[in-house]
Parts: C-alpha cells; structure tokens; sequence
C-alpha cells in the first residue's frame, strides 16, 4: 500500500507528552474510582447485612440498576441529569473543578461498587456460619470475629471475581471519553487527528492498555496463589 | 417525562425511520442481535481450539482471549471505525462497524463461556464418546458440544446482556441507535436532561433485567435438573456480569 509505519510522530516531542497525560489521567481515574467504589461496596454489604428489610431490598435494587443499565448510560446521567439534581452550591463547587472528570468519577465508582458489593457478599456467604459461632464462642466481640475471622476468609473467596471487575472497570475509564475527559483514548484520538498516524496512534494505546490489563491478570494469579497456599 | 414520551416516542423506539435510517431501540436490538448470532460460531471455533488436543492451537487461541480481554471494547470500535473499511475498500455504515467490534469482541467472551461449559464436564463423556468408536469431530458435536452448550445457556443469555449494554458504545462513533436517539432528543430539548436520561435508563434496565432474571431462572432449572435434587439442597452459583 506504499504506507510506512512512523511510530516516530506518535511517541516524540508533543504528542508523547499528551499521550502520557491521557495515561496519567486514565490511572488517576482507575485508582480513584476503585478506592471509592471498594468503600461504598464495603458500606453496602454491611448494609444488606444489617438485619433490616428495608435495607436489604434497598441494596438489592442499587445492585441490580447499577449492573442492568449501561455504564456508558449512567456516565451521560451523571454528567447531563445529575448537576440539574444537585443544589446550587455543589454546582458552582463542581464547575468550579474539573466537573467532568469527578463526574465520570463518581459514576464509575458508584456502578463498580454494586459489583464490588456482590463479590464480597458472596463471599461472605461462601463462609459457614459455624466460623462466627466459633469465634463468639472463643470469647470474640462481633466486630472483631468479623475482622479476625470471617472477613479475612471472605476476602479469599471473593478475590477472583474482584480482580476481574477491577479488570473491567480499568478498561472502562475508557467511556469517560464519551463526556471528554482527557484520559488516554481522547488523547489518542486528539494524536490521530493532529498526524494522521491513525494505525501507530491506536496500536500504541491499545498496547498500552493490553500491558496494564495483563499487569492486573497477572497481579490477581499472583494473589489467588498466595491466599490458597495460606489455606492449607 | 410521560410528555416527553408522547412526543418522542417514535424517535426512541426506530429513530428517524422511515425518513432516514432505522435507529432508537429497535436498531439497539438488532444489532446486539444480529452480535449475538454472528460471534456464537466464531465463538464456537474459538473454545474448541482453547481445549484442543494440540497445544500451538490451544496456546494460539489463549493469546487471542487474553488479548480482546485485556483491551477496552471502545479501543475495538475505533480499531473496526478505521480498520475495516480499509480492508473492505469501502466506506462502511456505522451499524456494520458496530457489529464489527461486538463480533470481535464477544467471540472471545462467549468463548470463554463455553469453554467453561465444556470444562465442567465429566472427561468420562468424552472418553466414553471415544470409546464407542467416535472420532473426535463426532465426539465434539454428538457428546460433548450439546451437553455443554446447554448447560451454558443461563451464562450465554447474560452475556447477551452484556452485548446488549455494550451496543451503547455506538453513541461515541454517531451510529443511531437508542443512546443516540435519548442524546438527540436531549439535545432538542435542551432543559429536560433528567426525564430524557432516566427514560432511557430505564428502558435500558426493564429489558436487560427481565433478561438476567430469565438466566437466573434457567439456571436453577438447569441446576435441579442436572442435580436431581430439591432446589433448596443446590448452592445458588453467582452469574458473571
């Protein structure tokens, strides 16, 4: 096709620079996303777990929304429908910042939580309930047979289906292209547009995002094997 | 948000159809269709060459699950925007390029979907298939493949479920479908992002819900049926989103 490949014009000067803010905010948007997402999962499993009806039900319908619209759907609610729900003051604060990025933020980490919440309560559930007798019978508070013996179990068990959604939702700050944020697809597409090296443009952020997504597999098979040999 | 309804209706259900291209919900539908029937034999090949007796097979189909796995589905559109019609030699529409990706995308998910059916398999069924004198082709479709694919059924329809929150992502590259009809209508619109956006939330949660509910339920049939047992002695397995 007479078309010679120039990696040259994608990763010097100006554009290598761009392309590693839209990394920087890619990772800046994963980290942020999953530690709020870990914190609201965490607090929703409680809650499911609280004894009240009221409550169970009220989780159970978060978790089935959150999983049954569209990511992508509950991004362009967050970034057009929300700000019109919120007051005046957290407006004017939001536009104030980079409204985008904490919108798709918060999106991100509110939808990824439902799941978080779903692995951990599974679980939960994977661990018999004589364990808790036990650690009552032993002497143990509540508080501290959860965090000393149920929740440590739990977390093993929960730890192949949570790596996986960390996966997924590492590829998904992707979507926050759909409201511009700078993240490394826009950056990408900005590269393309500015060169015309469409195919080196694309084959970098792909290979960029193939060695991250490989780095997690491989950091959740590293763990998975860690936690059974600690089973015994 | 029922004014919005009444007037708009016939954008959100086919678009600008029959004045223009079919869009809105309908197009949604057909595409995560037309998706699901086109990926389910690329799928098929793919899962028989991940447990394939030969190891170059298997280890080659490995690299191509893990690589679509690692890659966001957005990187794969634009790869189809760009790629395809270059190697086609001819502008493409967006709704075939939009197939194009979920095509590519989902054969290496639904792969791994019946991979795992045909793993959870007794290996006496494929060597008692053997034993009577099959080959290996026939052990595959006359023992193996239907047992598998059917007890992969309630994992198949929620990956469909998947496919069809996935065919959202037509909104980035302007293919008309139903996100990009709710956009148009909130464009005209202007001060009603509320209503516009939860009606297709909504939408979008009454259709893919019923469906994860039907996998549910056929897979506690499934389940009983495979187990014999009463459905209170079966440990509820969780369906992968």
């Amino acid at each position: 096709m007479g078309y010679t490949l120039d990696f040259g014009a994608v990763l010097t000067g100006e554009h290598l620079r761009w392309l590693l803010s839209g990394l920087r905010v890619t990772l800046e948007l994963t980290a942020s996303s999953w530690i709020l997402a870990f914190i609201v999962g965490i607090l929703l499993v409680l809650l499911r777990n609280s004894g009240s009806k009221l409550a169970e039900i009220g989780v159970a319908a978060y978790v089935e929304v959150h999983q049954n619209v569209p990511l992508l759907v509950q991004i362009l609610f967050w970034y057009f429908a929300m700000p019109e729900l919120l007051p005046e003051p957290a407006r004017i604060w939001l536009n104030e910042r980079n409204s985008e990025f904490i919108l798709v933020m918060l999106a991100l980490a509110f939808c990824f939580a439902a799941y978080i919440s779903e692995a951990l309560r599974s679980g939960l559930r994977a661990i018999p309930r004589t364990q808790h007798e036990a650690g009552r019978a032993l002497g143990f508070g509540y508080l501290s047979t959860m965090r000393h013996i149920v929740i440590p179990q739990a977390f093993r068990a929960a730890m192949p289906p949570l790596v996986n959604y960390s996966l997924l939702f590492f590829k998904n700050t992707s979507l926050a292209m759909a409201i511009g944020v700078h993240e490394l697809t826009t950056q990408t597409r900005q590269i393309e547009n500015d060169t015309f090296r469409t195919f080196e443009a694309f084959a970098v952020a792909t290979a960029i995002y193939l060695a991250i997504s490989f780095l997690i597999m491989a950091a959740g098979a590293w763990l998975e094997r860690r936690f059974t040999q600690e089973k015994r | 948000m029922v004014d919005i309804l009444r007037e708009y209706w016939l954008l959100f259900l086919v678009g600008q159809y029959p004045n223009g291209p079919l869009g809105g919900l309908t197009a949604t539908i057909l595409v995560a269709v037309a998706g699901l029937l086109l990926s389910l034999p690329c799928a098929l090949i793919l899962a028989l060459a991940r447990v394939s007796p030969y190891r170059p097979v298997r280890i080659a189909a490995a690299a191509i699950v893990h690589t679509v796995r690692g890659m966001p589905f957005l990187m794969m559109i634009f790869w189809c925007y760009f790629a395809l019609p270059l190697l086609v030699g001819r502008p493409l529409d967006g709704f075939v390029t939009l197939v194009g990706a979920l095509v590519l995308y989902e054969s290496a998910y639904l792969a791994e979907v019946i991979r795992a059916g045909i793993e959870a398999l007794p290996p006496g069924q494929y060597e008692a298939g053997r034993a009577l004198g099959l080959d290996y082709c026939r052990t595959m479709t006359r023992v193996v493949l239907p047992q598998a694919l059917f007890n992969s059924m309630p994992s198949l329809l929620s990956q469909f479920v998947s496919l069809i929150k996935e065919t959202s992502l037509g909104y980035v590259i302007s293919v008309n479908e139903f996100t990009f009809a709710a956009a148009q209508v909130n464009n005209q619109l202007l001060t009603k992002p509320v209503q516009v956006f939860s009606i297709l939330a909504l939408t979008f949660f009454i259709l893919c819900f019923s469906l994860t509910q039907t996998a549910r339920a056929l897979e506690r049939a499934i389940l009983r049926k495979r187990a014999g047992t009463p459905e209170s002695q079966i440990l509820s397995t969780e369906a992968d989103a």
